[in-house]
């Protein structure tokens, strides 16, 4: 069937199979691989985007489902000059992550929550990202990068070479 | 893993959707957020011939009073149930359990009455509807009806709506004199192990999760509260009649076990004696 729908602001129509998951139509319709495929089973979050600014685990979507709703992901993040947003520069100043596999849905969830709360506490942050899962870095040097991208709004200074 | 191939119904109204499944019959699902029923579907344990996405149904999300009951949407998500201050006022039990399903990100989609049509002994939504004596408004092709939450779940995975029927509305009571929620997990995400939900009104009701083949009530608990026992001595009688699974978390005995030991937490959140 045919589908129209909007990823990062790009609107684009494509015939597919209403089994599609929104997952796999992100990687392979629209070839932004930026979203990972992790468990397949909705429990560990490498999938996640962003639907209407919401957070949702994208094999657990339908690609039919997007259909009307604007769909964000981690290729959105940065600005079109390369610098990175204040999510992504906390990853990399607070070392937020070792292998990366996570990372894409860990920095869309973190987004998710920085909009809605500006400066969560530790709690917050924890909770938030419950449903996403890193075996690497033990979770603390995470809860450091959004506490750097809550005080730095503004992203990346000058300073700091991206 | 994906999905079966299926035919793909999207549902302007619940009267269109009611006229899909009257036209597939059993052949079709209904697709509200799709939290429970995708993963079936991606494990095959599910395999529609129709889905019918209720996506695009606009007027089954709300929550507002009505007399001494609070009239949810079936199609108010999980998210919004968990952070409405209106349904924190006077329906705490239900926003309460709601913060505990899933994570964020299954929160943002899963709807209450995907939840309660899909009838799983594991969810945590169940148990509280069931324990606030909740109501159930389903519509068919030839109107509205009602179905009292304890009449509703009937087997596994089982509920009293027909093939053509679609859950519209959930009602419960509103305020109440106290409540108790309990769900034991070994990670922040996971299904409960055993789980309780315990609502204070007229009388006390208590619904537990993971203790039968499907969302039920400690009745026995109910009835000794009733006659006047404490909830130490009520407690006591939370695995009576209960036939719980054996997984890998828990054997039988171990659910019995959790279900005296959360049922009296959960009465004593709720401020029983």
């Amino acid at each position: 069937m045919q589908v129209t729908i909007t990823v990062n602001g790009e609107t684009a129509t494509h015939d597919v199979e209403p089994r599609l998951l929104l997952v796999h139509y992100l990687r392979e319709v629209r070839r932004l691989t930026g979203t990972h495929v992790g468990c397949d089973t909705s429990n560990c979050g490498a999938c996640t985007v962003l639907l209407d600014g919401d957070a949702v685990k994208s094999c657990t979507v339908l690609a039919v489902q997007a259909v009307g709703h604007d769909v964000a992901t981690v290729e959105s993040l940065a600005r079109p000059d390369g610098t990175f947003s204040p999510v992504q520069e906390g990853f990399r100043q607070e070392h937020g992550l070792q292998c990366g596999y996570c990372t894409p849905g860990m920095l869309m969830a973190c987004t998710a929550l920085l909009t809605e709360n500006p400066d969560p506490t530790d709690d917050e942050i924890r909770e938030a990202l419950e449903g996403n899962l890193c075996r690497c870095t033990g979770y603390q040097m995470i809860l450091d990068a959004v506490h750097w991208a809550a005080a730095h709004p503004d992203g990346p200074s000058p300073a700091v070479p991206a | 893993m994906i999905p079966a191939p299926f035919d793909y119904v999207r549902a302007g109204s619940a009267e269109e959707a009611i006229a899909a499944l009257a036209e597939h019959g059993d052949e079709a699902k209904l697709l509200a957020g799709g939290q429970s029923l995708l993963p079936l579907m991606k494990l095959r344990l599910a395999t529609p011939a129709v889905l019918v996405d209720l996506g695009a149904v606009g007027d089954l999300a709300y929550a507002r009073e009505e007399g001494d009951s609070i009239a949810i949407g079936a199609l108010t998500r999980h998210r919004t149930l968990e952070t409405s201050p209106f349904l924190r006022e006077h329906a705490p039990l239900l926003a309460h359990a709601a913060h505990h399903v899933g994570d964020p990100q299954v929160r943002n989609r899963g709807t209450i009455g995907g939840s309660i049509a899909h009838g799983d002994a594991a969810s945590d939504l169940p148990a509280a509807v069931l324990a606030m004596g909740g109501t159930l408004v389903v519509q068919g092709p030839g109107g509205r009806r009602e179905i009292a939450a304890r009449d509703f779940f009937l087997g596994f995975l089982e509920t009293a709506l027909a093939p053509d029927e679609l859950l519209v509305e959930i009602r419960v009571p509103k305020g109440g004199g106290g409540w108790g929620f309990e769900k034991f997990t070994r990670r922040a995400q996971d299904w409960a192990i055993v789980g309780v939900a315990v609502h204070r009104g007229a009388t006390t009701g208590v619904g537990l999760v993971n203790m039968a083949a499907t969302p039920v009530r400690a009745v026995a608990v109910e009835e000794a509260l009733a006659a006047g026992a404490s909830a130490a001595e009520a407690a006591a009688l939370a695995a009576e009649g209960m036939d719980p699974s054996a997984d890998i978390h828990a054997s039988p005995d171990y659910r019995r076990h959790l279900a005296r030991v959360l049922v009296r937490r959960a009465l004593e959140a709720a401020g029983v004696p």
